[in-house]
């Protein structure tokens, strides 16, 4: 798996005043998508967009548009496996698959 | 009633890359909780010192999408009452035009123990706020001490299992009816694994004249010692064997929202959790046998008061 970059943080020169972070969110650049031990694969085709498991998800790393799921954030995505899990056991959308299967074809 | 489609358009104010724990409970509930405001509505959240709290905000970083206030353990609830204070003055001078929201979040550590009395106070006053504890049953984030709200049996580092105690001694405190007893407009029980009712009774909450409490269930995989791919079953499970009942208290009235179709035995619950497994040894079975009958007690007690209602 790639090694994520972390940003630098800032010199102290730089930091606003009582230590405040002026952007909403920025969370989101931290990537803790490299946590991950168990990737979750999503089936477009067996997926009946019935939203449970992003409604379940505690990283919002399933991306919903218009009701529909459109893709899986592997960039926070800390494979915790509840997706999988909450999937309707009639339509299996979500496996569970070890990182090591992806290391050959990611490097 | 929302629709998933309908609450998977609204803007999702917890960002991803918090450092919570894969698996946690809370950023489930946090996450749900928010999908309940409207898009035109502005929040600001108040944090108890907590697992939420420390991992939604590490410096640089912050996860929240809205004004956000830190403050110390004990005290989310007075900081936000003061907070809200200060914005119906302001909108009175016509300074803010815009429509605020305030919600606290807190711990079981920060709402059943440390930030009680502020808690309390805040209700009192009438601050239109809603308070949210996001209850995982012990101290998860110094590691896993007892807490007022860690169920009995429980084993915890501050109640370890030994020749000396089966785990925690002492049965859990029951919040919401405490903050029931404040008489407020709104108290309620929540579980993630119920969206549906967790979304509409925050909407009630918003929407309450005065202060509301919302109690929610957030399983811990590491304090709870399960897969962390159970989180949402181990809610199910709660709701199911009633050991978590799913119910509001508006203006007195209670009312049991989710009533299980079939009432399990509490041991479906216990046996999915490490922090329980001594308790399935003979010498133990007898607490498994007063958790039954706290949980009876408490559930018959609550749809007496719900039919009466």
């Amino acid at each position: 798996m790639k090694s994520v970059t972390k940003p630098q943080a800032p010199g102290w020169k730089s930091i606003p005043m009582g230590g405040v972070i002026t952007e909403p969110g920025n969370s989101e650049k931290y990537e803790t998508g490299d946590w991950r031990t168990m990737r979750p694969v999503w089936s477009a085709k067996k997926c009946i967009n019935c939203l449970l498991c992003w409604v379940s998800c505690p990283d919002a790393a399933i991306v919903a548009k218009d009701g529909k799921i459109v893709s899986f954030d592997y960039k926070h995505c800390k494979g915790c496996g509840i997706c999988a899990r909450e999937c309707p056991p009639k339509v299996k959308a979500i496996t569970m698959v070890n990182e090591t299967e992806f290391e050959e074809q990611e490097g | 009633m929302p629709t998933l489609k309908e609450i998977s358009g609204r803007p999702e104010i917890l960002a991803p890359g918090h450092r919570m724990c894969a698996g946690c409970g809370a950023p489930v509930v946090v996450r749900q909780i928010m999908k309940a405001l409207r898009e035109d509505e502005h929040v600001v959240v108040g944090n108890a010192t907590g697992c939420l709290e420390v991992s939604t905000t590490i410096y640089p970083f912050t996860s929240w999408r809205c004004s956000w206030i830190h403050n110390a353990f004990e005290n989310a609830a007075a900081t936000l009452s003061g907070v809200e204070a200060a914005y119906r003055s302001l909108k009175r001078q016509g300074k803010v035009k815009a429509e605020f929201k305030f919600i606290a979040f807190g711990g079981d550590g920060g709402t059943y123990d440390i930030g009680l009395q502020s808690l309390s106070g805040a209700m009192e006053r009438g601050h239109k706020m809603v308070y949210v504890c996001y209850d995982n049953g012990a101290y998860m984030n110094t590691g896993i001490q007892r807490s007022s709200a860690t169920p009995l049996g429980a084993d915890t580092t501050t109640s370890p299992v030994g020749k000396v105690i089966p785990g925690k001694t002492r049965p859990r405190k029951d919040l919401t009816e405490i903050m029931a007893a404040h008489n407020i407009p709104y108290v309620a029980q929540v579980a993630p694994s119920h969206w549906n009712d967790l979304v509409t009774k925050v909407r009630k909450a918003l929407d309450a004249d005065g202060p509301a409490f919302i109690n929610a269930l957030a399983p811990c995989p590491r304090g709870w010692r399960y897969d962390s791919a159970d989180t949402i079953e181990m809610c199910r499970l709660a709701v199911e064997t009633c050991f978590w009942p799913l119910y509001e208290v508006v203006d007195g009235k209670v009312k049991v929202t989710v009533k299980p179709r079939e009432k399990k035995p509490v041991r479906a619950f216990l046996e999915a959790q490490g922090r329980f497994k001594h308790l399935f040894e003979p010498q133990n079975e007898r607490i498994i046998d007063e958790i039954q009958a706290i949980v009876d007690a408490k559930w018959a007690n609550l749809l007496a008061r719900s039919e009466q209602a």
